[in-house]
């Protein structure tokens, strides 16, 4: 078996694509006590929570066009970036709200997507996920020649945040941050639930399943795809949003290539087409980056490769059976 | 009767290869009508034009008196149409009536809803599970469609085409693979599909086809070779030349 057999295979676990009806509120109730508890017990870990929950929706966002809509792309990031630069620019030039900045970043998100969707969904396989990294690296491009909007390479910076609905300032430890990030992932979380589980989000997968037997069954498959895509776009740019605000700075990176390979890296971690399989690989991947660069800052990637060898080569199962033999073993 | 689907004049080129030339046909209210011919004689291409799959190079598509020609796959399942595939074209993972639930959501139009979870239209549930039993597969509702025998799948393809309701239904090669211990179910269900629905079937399968069809139509490099009932085919000189052998 090929490396892109495997990979297609872990973006596309048959699990992940059986329709499954949980009630929609049971994951983002479970990520919502689990973050709660979090921020809770390690207060001093509040911008490390932060970054988790941004990356844990950038991701979801993802798995939205990779694991629901088979969407396979390589410039999420381009979608991330321009809701980050639009609540950055819009918090320096127009006013500093932070809700309605998310609410900028979301429409820039929703946007670009659907702009560059429109042209992108005409095509599929390795033409699209070419494509996309093309559009990125094009949104890459302008964000650097326009020096006076974005700060060019020197990145965005100098903004304020206003206090969350006028009384929670953001505060240095970045409690508040933490605690803005983790609702607005819950609440995406719960939308995208139930998106996925709408007959919407069935028709979507039915398409990532089978495209000829969707279109025999009168689907409009450009249009599903469409609105699907730009949503995940006002997904994305949500994530931006937040980084921004809650960092009080943009850079190039956050349009980078880089960045859209390490979410498709999470999002192989935690397992596709499930949504809650990006708030795990996310969590997974900022944690160990985290821990591991503070150990190793020049080969942390090392680990993050093994483990991704791991994930892709040996199968789930293959996997808990070792597991439980060894905690039998063990007992 | 009423007209339901009528071909006229379509041509098609692939390059330098001329795959359908000038064919014209018209398809009624309960008729039967199996479209025969060669291995590479241009059947599927036919039945891939008229689905919507590929676009004529000219010609003209009526489906119920509307001109269907210039409209994508969508807007022909709408107007009254729906097919299936030589080979299965199925959801692999999806449960079988999940997938049926799916043509259902089509057909109404519901798939636009982005709401309401999957499991809270027990109508479309329960319409999915008479047709299930009605193929008899009600007890593989919960079983991914390529978990099923090759046979079974075939009549979840059939079971497709008949959640939406069509007027007119193609039938691409039905039987094509089946194995023959399977066969006597497709055929029940081939004898049991509505009256009053307008079939196109195309099969090499000759004792189906003349057993099956009220008229045929046969086809040979990309041109209509005969159109007549199966008595009239079966003499046609030219036919057994073409086709059928001497």
């Amino acid at each position: 078996m090929n490396t892109m057999t495997l990979l297609r295979a872990r973006l596309q676990k048959p699990d992940a694509s059986a329709p499954r009806c949980a009630p929609p509120s049971r994951a983002p109730l479970v990520a919502l006590v689990i973050g709660l508890v979090a921020c809770t017990l390690l207060p001093q870990h509040a911008s490390l929570l932060t970054r988790v929950f941004i990356t844990a929706l950038l991701v979801l966002s993802l798995d939205l066009a990779v694991g629901v809509a088979g969407l396979a792309t390589l410039g999420h990031a381009a979608l991330f970036g321009v809701g980050a630069y639009a609540a950055g620019i819009f918090a320096l030039k127009v006013m500093p709200d932070p809700l309605v900045g998310l609410g900028i970043g979301v429409a820039a998100g929703a946007l670009l997507a659907f702009a560059s969707g429109a042209f992108l969904l005409r095509y599929q396989g390795f033409t699209f996920l070419m494509l996309t990294v093309a559009v990125a690296q094009i949104v890459l491009s302008l964000a650097q020649k326009a020096r006076d909007w974005t700060g060019g390479d020197d990145g965005l910076s100098g903004f304020t945040v206003r206090p969350l609905l006028g009384r929670f300032v953001f505060d240095l430890e970045g409690r508040v941050a933490a605690l803005y990030a983790l609702a607005v992932l819950v609440i995406a979380l719960y939308l995208l639930r139930r998106l996925v589980d709408s007959p919407f989000g069935l028709a979507v997968r039915g398409i990532h399943e089978n495209r000829a037997r969707m279109a025999a069954l009168g689907t409009p498959v450009y249009a599903r795809l469409l609105v699907l895509y730009t949503v995940a776009g006002a997904v994305a740019g949500a994530a931006g949003a937040l980084s921004a605000q809650t960092t009080a700075v943009v850079g190039l990176d956050s349009l980078s290539f880089a960045l859209s390979a390490e979410a498709l890296v999470m999002l192989i971690l935690g397992g596709a087409g499930r949504l809650t399989g990006a708030l795990v690989g996310a969590t997974v991947f900022t944690l160990l980056h985290h821990t591991a660069a503070s150990i190793n800052p020049y080969h942390w990637l090392f680990v993050v490769g093994i483990l991704l060898m791991l994930v892709v080569l040996v199968p789930p199962a293959k996997a808990w059976a070792w597991l439980r033999s060894r905690v039998g073993a063990g007992s | 009767m009423t007209q339901l689907l009528e071909v006229r004049s379509l041509d098609k080129r692939f390059g330098g290869l001329h795959v359908t030339r000038n064919v014209s046909f018209s398809l009624a209210e309960g008729e039967r009508l199996a479209l025969i011919g060669p291995n590479g004689a241009g059947k599927t291409t036919l039945v891939n034009q008229i689905s919507g799959v590929l676009r004529p190079d000219s010609g003209a598509i009526h489906l119920r008196g509307e001109n269907v020609t210039r409209q994508h796959q969508a807007g022909r399942v709408r107007a009254g149409l729906a097919r299936t595939f030589q080979i299965t074209t199925l959801a692999p993972h999806f449960p079988v009536q999940r997938q049926i639930e799916l043509a259902l959501f089509e057909r109404e139009r519901l798939t636009w809803r982005a709401w309401r979870g999957i499991d809270s239209y027990p109508a479309l549930q329960a319409e999915a599970q008479e047709l299930l039993a009605r193929f008899g597969l009600r007890r593989h509702a919960a079983t991914p469609t390529q978990d099923l025998a090759y046979g079974e799948q075939r009549l979840v393809e059939m079971a497709l085409a008949l959640a939406l309701r069509p007027q007119v239904l193609l039938l691409d090669e039905p039987m094509a693979g089946v194995p023959k211990g399977d066969g006597a179910r497709l055929l029940a269900a081939l004898d049991a599909l509505p009256r009053e629905l307008g079939v196109l079937i195309v099969e090499h399968d000759m004792e189906l086809v003349f057993r099956f069809a009220t008229r045929i139509l046969v086809l040979a490099e990309g041109a209509v070779l005969a159109d007549g009932t199966p008595e009239q085919i079966r003499r046609d000189p030219k036919v057994r030349a073409a086709y059928l052998g001497n």
